[in-house]
């Protein structure tokens, strides 16, 4: 129960977010590990405000607005990705070339 | 939190070894939505490591929010886009995916070697009486401005996901001289694929 424990373990799912935004395919799965990185954001975030910070809580203030701008972010992403999966009729990263060159 | 020590050691283990288990298998299954359901179980064994960080507010949001929102969502997304197709292989997705594990790999443990080498300065942990009359407190007075913006924001996404999301209007019939009942329905223009 240190506080070296949690920022490991935040820092693997972060790196798994990271692989999975780069190898993955399908626009949903990449959607998802941008919602893991943001999940392991939290956990830093939440551990050092229980071990530097545990008679002001602001870390816990700062967590609530990161999820309330991960939902937003949701939101809005996944509308992107229904509106390309109606124009293109795929939803593979590698022919959405919209923004590319 | 009033838990012993060991009891907190054995949770973190568990509560670790789920989360590492359920991250890799949202980014390595090829089923989609098994992935789905699997972020649903990383979520919340994330929301069992802010229990012993004694965040019991952020994790009920946790819960809440990402569990009941943001999973369904990506679950509903997954059903509208639910085509099955063979992705064409690109050329050098091996080394790309290989690269891109090295890289990340390199990247966790430079991570690890900068916190277990700096020195954090750890306070001993101050027991608050109510970690929710807290967050009330701060969001009501010093982070009050940052509060009123997120409602702003949620609204703006909500707005812009239905947007988003509709498909467009028919520019073309202009229904003139029309009752109001024919005003009211949403014109939508039906499905057709752009052009590539």
């Amino acid at each position: 129960m240190t506080l070296d424990a949690f920022l490991i373990i935040a820092a693997s799912l972060f790196c798994i977010g990271i692989y999975g935004l780069i190898t993955s395919r399908n626009a949903v799965r990449v959607l998802m590990s941008v919602e893991l990185m943001l999940n392991a954001v939290n956990l830093n975030l939440l551990a050092f405000s229980d071990f530097l910070d545990s008679s002001n809580l602001r870390g816990q203030v700062f967590a609530v607005f990161v999820i309330t701008v991960a939902a937003a972010e949701a939101a809005v992403g996944l509308a992107i990705v229904l509106s390309i999966y109606r124009s293109r009729d795929t939803v593979d990263m590698e022919q959405f070339n919209l923004l590319r060159w | 939190m009033n838990l012993g020590e060991g009891v907190q050691v054995v949770s973190l283990i568990v509560l670790a070894a789920m989360l590492t288990a359920s991250a890799m298998g949202v980014v390595l299954l090829p089923s989609i939505v098994y992935a789905a359901f699997l972020l649903g179980a990383c979520f919340i064994s994330v929301a069992g490591l802010y229990l012993l960080l004694n965040a019991d507010f952020v994790a009920a949001a946790q819960v809440l929010i990402y569990v009941g929102a943001v999973n369904v969502l990506i679950l509903f997304a997954i059903m509208l886009v639910n085509k099955r197709q063979p992705y064409q292989p690109i050329k050098l997705g091996i080394v790309r995916n290989i690269v891109t594990a090295i890289v990340c790999v390199g990247l966790f443990v430079l991570l690890s070697v900068t916190v277990t080498t700096t020195e954090w300065g750890v306070r001993p942990i101050a027991s608050v009486p109510s970690t929710m009359v807290k967050l009330g407190q701060h969001f009501f007075t010093d982070y009050l401005l940052p509060f009123e913006l997120a409602s702003v924001l949620l609204l703006v996404a909500l707005i812009g996901a239905i947007i988003l999301a509709r498909r467009e209007m028919l520019p073309d019939i202009q229904p003139s001289g029309l009752g109001m009942s024919e005003n009211l329905e949403l014109l939508e223009r039906p499905k057709e694929k752009a052009s590539i």
